[in-house]
C-alpha cells in the first residue's frame, strides 16, 4: 500500500511541476501576475509532495518490504537499519529521487529566500527550476521508478553493495547531490535573466550566494567522497580520475570559474555573456555527469544497473535543456550591453586569464573522460585514459592558475599596476622560494614537482596572510573578504598535502607472518596475527599490527577482510592511524599459505591536509554566502527593479 | 543572433552526436579470452544428485548451452522463462551452473518455478565460474561439438537474444 501511495504522490509532483513549469514562465512573458503568483505556492507544494514519497520509499526501506523491486535490489534482512536508510539512495532510483526532492528543496528555499526580489524575476527562475523538475521526474516516473512491484516478492533481498556498507553512504551522496542540483538555481537565475533580458549587477548579486552554497556543498561532497575512497577501498589512493569522480568534478570546476566571473560580473558588470555562459555550463556538466555514470556509456567502479532506454532518455533530457539553454544564449546574448572597459593588466583581465584556465582545465578532463567513447565510437578501437594524462594536462593547466591566485586580489579593477603588485607580494615570493627549496630537501629528496607544490602552497598562504593584514588597517573587513580568504587557504592547504602525498608516502606490499616486521616512514609494523570475528551481516578476519617507532609508544591496528554473506566480493577494511602530519596505514590482502598474508603498508604524509583543505574551501563559501551585502542591497535593487518596471509598463 | 554565439550549442550538439553513438556501444563488452578456446575442464557434483559427478568432456559431439545462475540472483529470473522455452524446444542440451549457492535454496527455486536444465552441477565456491571468468550472474556459453567456447552472453539471455543469436547460432553449430 505504501509503495503505491509513494508511486501516486509521485504522479501528484509531476502535475504540480508542470504547472510550475508553464504559468509562471507565461504569465511573467504575458504580464499576467496571477499567474507569476502560483510559483512560489507550486514549489511548497512540490516540495511536500516529493518529500512523501521520499519518506514512502525510506519506510519500503525500513520495513524490508522485498516485494519492491528496488528494496529487493538493495537491502537484505540481515542489512543493519542504519544503512537500510542510507541504501534508500543507494543504487540508481532512490538516488534519482534524492536528486529531485534536493531540487525542490532549493527551490523551496529560493522561493522562500527571494521574499524581496523582483515578482517576475522569481516566477522566471522558479518556472525554470518547474521546467527542470518535470524532466526529472518523468525520467524517475518512466525508466526508473523506485516503486515498481516485484512480483512474486524475493523471500530476501539482494543486499547492499558492501563498499557502499559504510558511513559514508549516509553523507556523500547526500552532499554531492546538494552541489550538483545547487548549480540548478544559478543556471535558473541565468535562464530568466536572459529571458528577461536584463542580464546586469543585480542579477549577479542575486546568484552568487546561491552558486556558492551550491558550490561549497559540492566541494564537500567530493571531498567526503575521495575520503571514503581512501579508507574503504583499501587502495591508499585519494583519487583515481574514474569517470564518475571526473563527473563531480567538471561542474566543480565550472562552478569555480562561475563564482569569480560573477564576482566581475556583480563589481563591474563586465563578462556577462561569459558568466551566463558559465552558469549554463556548469548546470550542464552535472547533467552530463549523471548522464555518464547512469547510461553506461563508460566503465566505472561506481556501477550503476545500468540501461540503454535510461540512456536514451537522459541523452534526450540533456540536449533539451542544454540545447535550449544554449540556442536562447545565441538568440539573446549579442544584445547585451558591454561591461566597464578594463586594462590588460586590471583585476578583470586576471580573472579572465583564470576563468579561461579553469575552463580549459574542465576541457582537457572532459576529454580524458571521454576520450575512450569518442575512439569506440569511431571504431577506432578500445582504450582506456589513464591517471598520467590526467596529472600532466590538468598540473600544468592548473599551475599558472595557483600562481595566479595568490596576486589578483591586490591587482586593482580597471587598470592595475604590475609594479605595485610585485612590490606588496616579494615577501611572499622570498618565502615561497625558501620553503619550495628547503621543505622537500629536508623530506628527503627535492624534485621540481615537490618544490614547485610546496613553493606555491606558501605563496597562496603568505600572500593571503599579507592581504589579511593590509586590510584589516582600513577596519573590519566584509563576511566575504573572510570568506575569499578562507577559501584560497584550503586551496594552499590542498596543495601541501597533495604534493607530500604524492612526492613522499611510502608503500610497501610483502609477505607476512606473525610475528614479521616491516620497516615503512621511520615506522616499524609487526603483525601479531590475524583471528575470525564474525559482524552483523559479514564474517571477517581481522589482523592486530604493532606500529611503533624508535622512542613513542606502541599502538595497535586492526585491518579487516570482511566476506558479506550476501556478496561474493571479500571487501577490504583498511586500519589507519590518522595523524596531522601523517597516515600510517596497513591494509589486508589474500591470505597465503598457512598464516602468512599479503600485506600493504603505507606511510602517507600529510594526506588528511587534502580533505583539510577542502574544508576550508567549502567553509570559505559559505562564509562569503552570509555576508551582509546580499541580504541589504537586493532589497534596494528590488525597490529600483520595480521602479523600472512600473515605467516600463 | 551572431555566429560566436552560436559556438558553444554547436560544440554540444557534437557532443551529443557522440554519446548518442556511445549509447549503442558497450563498454563493457571486451571480447572473453576464452571465446574460440577449450572450454575449461572440470569434475564437480550435480545438483540434484550429490552423488552423480559431470565434466564437460561427457558432452563431447554434442553443441549444448551453459548456463551461470544462483538462486540468490534476480536477473536470473528474469531469463528463467525464455529458458524454460529453450527447454521445451529441445533445441540443444542445457546445462546449469548453480555459482556460489546453498543446495537447500537452489532445489527449492527450480521446484518452485520449473527446471529448464538438463543437468545442473553444483559450484559451491565458485572454482568452476572463476576458471570460465564469470563475473556477474546470469552468463551464458555455447560451446561446440569439439569442447571450444563459441559464444559467451552476458547477462540475462533476453527473448530476442535467444531466438536472433543462440538458437540461430546452435543450428549452425550442429550442421558441422
Amino acid at each position: 500500500m505504501i509503495p503505491e501511495l509513494g508511486q501516486f504522490v509521485l504522479i501528484l509532483a509531476l502535475c504540480v511541476a508542470l504547472v510550475q513549469g508553464t504559468l509562471p514562465l507565461a504569465g511573467a512573458h504575458y504580464g499576467r501576475r496571477e499567474w507569476m503568483l502560483l510559483a512560489r505556492p507550486c514549489a511548497q507544494v512540490l516540495f511536500l509532495l516529493l518529500a512523501a514519497a521520499f519518506a514512502a520509499l525510506t519506510w519500503t526501506f525500513y520495513t524490508n518490504d522485498f516485494s519492491v523491486q528496488y528494496v529487493a535490489a538493495h537491502s537484505n534482512n540481515q542489512l543493519p537499519t542504519l544503512y537500510r536508510f542510507g541504501a534508500v539512495w543507494g543504487g540508481h532510483e532512490g538516488s534519482l529521487l534524492l536528486w529531485v526532492l534536493m531540487l525542490a528543496g532549493w527551490t523551496v528555499a529560493v522561493a522562500q529566500f527571494s521574499r524581496t526580489l523582483d515578482e517576475t524575476m522569481v516566477a522566471r527562475v522558479i518556472g525554470v527550476l518547474g521546467l527542470v523538475t518535470v524532466g526529472l521526474l518523468l525520467f524517475v516516473l518512466f525508466t526508473s521508478n523506485p516503486f515498481d512491484r516485484l512480483l512474486p516478492a524475493a523471500e530476501n533481498g539482494r543486499d547492499l553493495n558492501p563498499l557502499l556498507q559504510d558511513p559514508g553512504l549516509i553523507f556523500h551522496p547526500p552532499m554531492l547531490y546538494m552541489g550538483y542540483v545547487g548549480f540548478a538555481v544559478a543556471f535558473a537565475f541565468a535562464i530568466a535573466a536572459l529571458l528577461s533580458g536584463r542580464l546586469d549587477a543585480a542579477w549577479a548579486r542575486w546568484s552568487r550566494p546561491w552558486t556558492t552554497a551550491a558550490w561549497a556543498f559540492l566541494t564537500l561532497g567530493i571531498a567526503l567522497g575521495s575520503w571514503w575512497a581512501y579508507y574503504e577501498l583499501g587502495w591508499g589512493g585519494w583519487w583515481f580520475w574514474d569517470p564518475v569522480e571526473n563527473a563531480s568534478f567538471l561542474p566543480w570546476l565550472l562552478g569555480t570559474a562561475l563564482l569569480h566571473s560573477l564576482a566581475v560580473t556583480e563589481k563591474r558588470g563586465s563578462f556577462k555573456s561569459w558568466t551566463v555562459l558559465l552558469a549554463i555550463g556548469a548546470f550542464s556538466m552535472s547533467l552530463l555527469g549523471t548522464f555518464l555514470v547512469r547510461s553506461g556509456v563508460l566503465t566505472s567502479v561506481h556501477a550503476f544497473a545500468t540501461d540503454p532506454q535510461r540512456g536514451v532518455f537522459i541523452l534526450a533530457l540533456l540536449a533539451a535543456v542544454v540545447g535550449t539553454s544554449l540556442a536562447l544564449f545565441a538568440w539573446r546574448a549579442p544584445k547585451v550591453a558591454l561591461g566597464g572597459s578594463f586594462a590588460l593588466v586590471s583585476r578583470e583581465s586576471l580573472m579572465l586569464v583564470g576563468n579561461v584556465l579553469l575552463v580549459v582545465a574542465c576541457a582537457a578532463v572532459l576529454l580524458g573522460t571521454l576520450y575512450p567513447l569518442l575512439i569506440d565510437a569511431l571504431n577506432l578501437g578500445k582504450i582506456s585514459v589513464g591517471p598520467p594524462y590526467f596529472n600532466l594536462v590538468f598540473g600544468a593547466i592548473m599551475a599558472p592558475v595557483l600562481f595566479l591566485m595568490a596576486a589578483v586580489p591586490l591587482a586593482r579593477w580597471k587598470h592595475a599596476d604590475l609594479k605595485d603588485i610585485a612590490l606588496r607580494m616579494w615577501i611572499p615570493g622570498v618565502l615561497a622560494l625558501v620553503a619550495g627549496g628547503l621543505v622537500p630537501a629536508l623530506m628527503g629528496g627535492w624534485t621540481v614537482l615537490t618544490g614547485g607544490g610546496v613553493a606555491l602552497a606558501v605563496w597562496i598562504a603568505a600572500s593571503g596572510v599579507i592581504q589579511i593584514a593590509r586590510r584589516l588597517k582600513a577596519g573590519l573587513p566584509p563576511a566575504s573578504f573572510w570568506g575569499m580568504h578562507l577559501g584560497h587557504f584550503g586551496i594552499a592547504v590542498f596543495l601541501f598535502g597533495v604534493t607530500m602525498v604524492g612526492g613522499f608516502q611510502e608503500e610497501q606490499d610483502v609477505r607476512m607472518e606473525p610475528g614479521d616486521t616491516v620497516k615503512v616512514g621511520g615506522y616499524q609494523f609487526k603483525m601479531i596475527g590475524v583471528s575470525d570475528v564474525p559482524g552483523p551481516n559479514y564474517s571477517a578476519s581481522r589482523g592486530v599490527f604493532e606500529v611503533s617507532r624508535s622512542s613513542g609508544p606502541v599502538h595497535l591496528l586492526h585491518p579487516e577482510k570482511r566476506n558479506y554473506f550476501s556478496s561474493t566480493m571479500p571487501m577490504t577494511e583498511a586500519a589507519i592511524d590518522a595523524g596531522f602530519t601523517r597516515d600510517i596505514y596497513v591494509s589486508l590482502g589474500e591470505p597465503l599459505e598457512g598464516k602468512a598474508w599479503a600485506v600493504r603498508v603505507y606511510f602517507k604524509p600529510f594526506v588528511d591536509w587534502i580533505w583539510g583543505g577542502c574544508v576550508f574551501m567549502a567553509l570559505g563559501g559559505f562564509m562569503a554566502m552570509l555576508d551582509r551585502r546580499y541580504r541589504l542591497k537586493v532589497k534596494a535593487d528590488a525597490a529600483d527593479a520595480v521602479l523600472a518596471n512600473g515605467a516600463a509598463a | 543572433m551572431n555566429a560566436k554565439t552560436l559556438i558553444p550549442l554547436a560544440l554540444f550538439a557534437v557532443l551529443v552526436g557522440f554519446l548518442a553513438v556511445g549509447l549503442g556501444l558497450d563498454p563493457r563488452e571486451v571480447p572473453s579470452p576464452l571465446l574460440n578456446k577449450p572450454a575449461p575442464a572440470f569434475r564437480i557434483a550435480q545438483l540434484e544428485q550429490p552423488d552423480a559427478q559431470f565434466s564437460p568432456e561427457d558432452m563431447k559431439g554434442k553443441v549444448w548451452l551453459f548456463n551461470v545462475w544462483a538462486s540468490w540472483c534476480v536477473a536470473c529470473r528474469q531469463e528463467h522463462p525464455v529458458l524454460m522455452d529453450f527447454a521445451r524446444a529441445k533445441v540443444a542440451p542445457l546445462i546449469g551452473l548453480d555459482y556460489k549457492d546453498q543446495r537447500k535454496d537452489a532445489l527449492g527455486v527450480l521446484k518452485r518455478t520449473g527446471n529448464p536444465y538438463d543437468i545442473t552441477v553444483f559450484d559451491a565456491d565458485g572454482r568452476v565460474g572463476i576458471d570460465y571468468g564469470v563475473y556477474g550472474v546470469p552468463e551464458s556459453y555455447v560451446i561446440d561439438k569439439a569442447g571450444v567456447i563459441r559464444y559467451k552472453h552476458i547477462g540475462p539471455i533476453t527473448a530476442e537474444a535467444m531466438r536472433d543469436t543462440i538458437i540461430p547460432l546452435i543450428n549452425e553449430l550442429k550442421k558441422s
